[in-house]
């Protein structure tokens, strides 16, 4: 159990997918503009990136490791990805229509983010059990949905300030990003190793 | 066919013009030897995926095409991966789960579905040839400033005096996107100017 806290507690803080790994920066900085298209997209994320853990962990342990063919991963996990986004998709369409309405567009978008693959990668390098890499993949959901957020709150503000011309856009928002990591730097305290 | 391969060293320069592959040009840039060897590693993936995707162009039904390309492009980033952990087992160890992410390189899917589907070979070729060693430079660029002042040193070896205190936070996650942030505003004022 406290196995799977500090999993947790690190992976929101500490090595953050998107200000440790640099995973998922494009839809970091494609989808920021807004809090609400933020949100959205956040919670796609930890949605399909828990399942998608769980069941790339099932699938290179009882299939590819049993058969030797664990050099196959990157094909299947991306396999993997692409069909539970597909299945999502539909899913949320015939039972959920409000959620589909919120979640839709984000949805096809969630294949090229590379958070995902990465989180599924990670979680073999890792060496998880099952419950570590689920919970490793919802944890990784709520960091990116934490820093997208606080990222739409500062770009809303920015609207109102003065940007040299040369920065606006893209240059500016990395700029902010290095220094929200340079933030987040400060939470690797916490867990002691 | 020149036009072609020009485009992407500056014009269209995937990274700092399209603001693709973001990942890996923030990631891997901590040193100039890890930069050319993910350079190359993307250059090569493009390279072969353009090749393919081109050649099969005509037969590839429309509504799977993007399943098929990434199909293709992760045959060949295995095969990267692959011959770097035979080759170049401590590089491939420093590049860790950043190989197998050019799967998910937008760079690379993006010119499959941008040009490739739609052009000949030889076109196709220069084109990812071009956006490739676009994409190398710029790698190269960033580690070279991020390891110059974040270690003091450049390929390995010393190049600021010996009373130089290295900036830690520009070998740190930090560095690297306020590197990048700065050489996209170089960009927009290199442009603006002209």
């Amino acid at each position: 159990m406290k196995n799977l806290l500090i999993i947790f507690v690190s992976t929101v803080l500490i090595n953050n997918l998107v200000l440790y790994y640099f995973l998922g920066i494009c839809p970091f900085l494609g989808v920021s503009a807004r809090i609400e298209s933020a949100f959205g997209m956040g919670v796609a994320v930890i949605f399909v990136m828990t399942l998608a853990n769980a069941l790339s962990w099932l699938i290179y342990k009882f299939v590819l490791l049993n058969l030797g063919l664990g050099f196959l991963q990157y094909l299947v996990f991306i396999l993997v990805i692409a069909s539970l986004v597909q299945i999502v998709e539909m899913f949320v369409r015939k039972f959920s229509p409000p959620l589909y309405k919120a979640l839709g567009i984000f949805l096809p978008l969630i294949t090229v983010n590379c958070a995902i693959l990465g989180a599924s990668l990670l979680m073999v390098t890792k060496n998880y059990n099952f419950l570590e890499s689920v919970v490793y993949g919802f944890a990784g959901g709520i960091g990116f949905t934490i820093i997208i957020m606080v990222m739409a709150g500062i770009r809303e503000e920015l609207e109102y300030s003065e940007v040299p011309s040369v920065f606006k856009g893209a240059a500016i928002t990395l700029v902010i990003t290095g220094l929200l990591a340079l933030i987040f730097m400060g939470f690797s305290g916490i867990i002691s190793a | 066919m020149k036009k072609y391969f020009i485009k992407g060293l500056w014009q269209d320069h995937p990274a700092l013009r399209q603001l693709l592959g973001m990942c890996s040009t923030l990631a891997v840039t901590t040193t100039v030897n890890n930069a050319i060897f993910m350079g190359f590693g993307v250059t090569f993936v493009l390279i072969s995926s353009c090749f393919f995707v081109s050649l099969i162009r005509k037969i590839v039904p429309e509504e799977i095409r993007i399943a098929v390309f990434t199909v293709i492009i992760a045959t060949f980033v295995t095969i990267v991966d692959i011959f770097f952990k035979a080759a170049f087992p401590a590089m491939s160890e420093a590049l860790g789960p950043y190989v197998p992410l050019i799967i998910v390189n937008c760079i690379i899917l993006g010119r499959c579905e941008a040009f490739a589907c739609k052009n000949p070979i030889r076109a196709s070729f220069m084109d990812s040839l071009g956006m490739g060693l676009g994409y190398t430079w710029l790698l190269v660029a960033l580690a070279a400033v991020r390891e110059i002042l974040g270690f003091g040193t450049l390929l390995q070896k010393t190049v600021m005096p010996a009373a130089y205190q290295p900036l830690i936070v520009m070998v740190a996650p930090a560095g690297a996107f306020i590197t990048l942030g700065f050489f996209v505003a170089i960009m927009n004022k290199i442009e603006k100017n002209k």
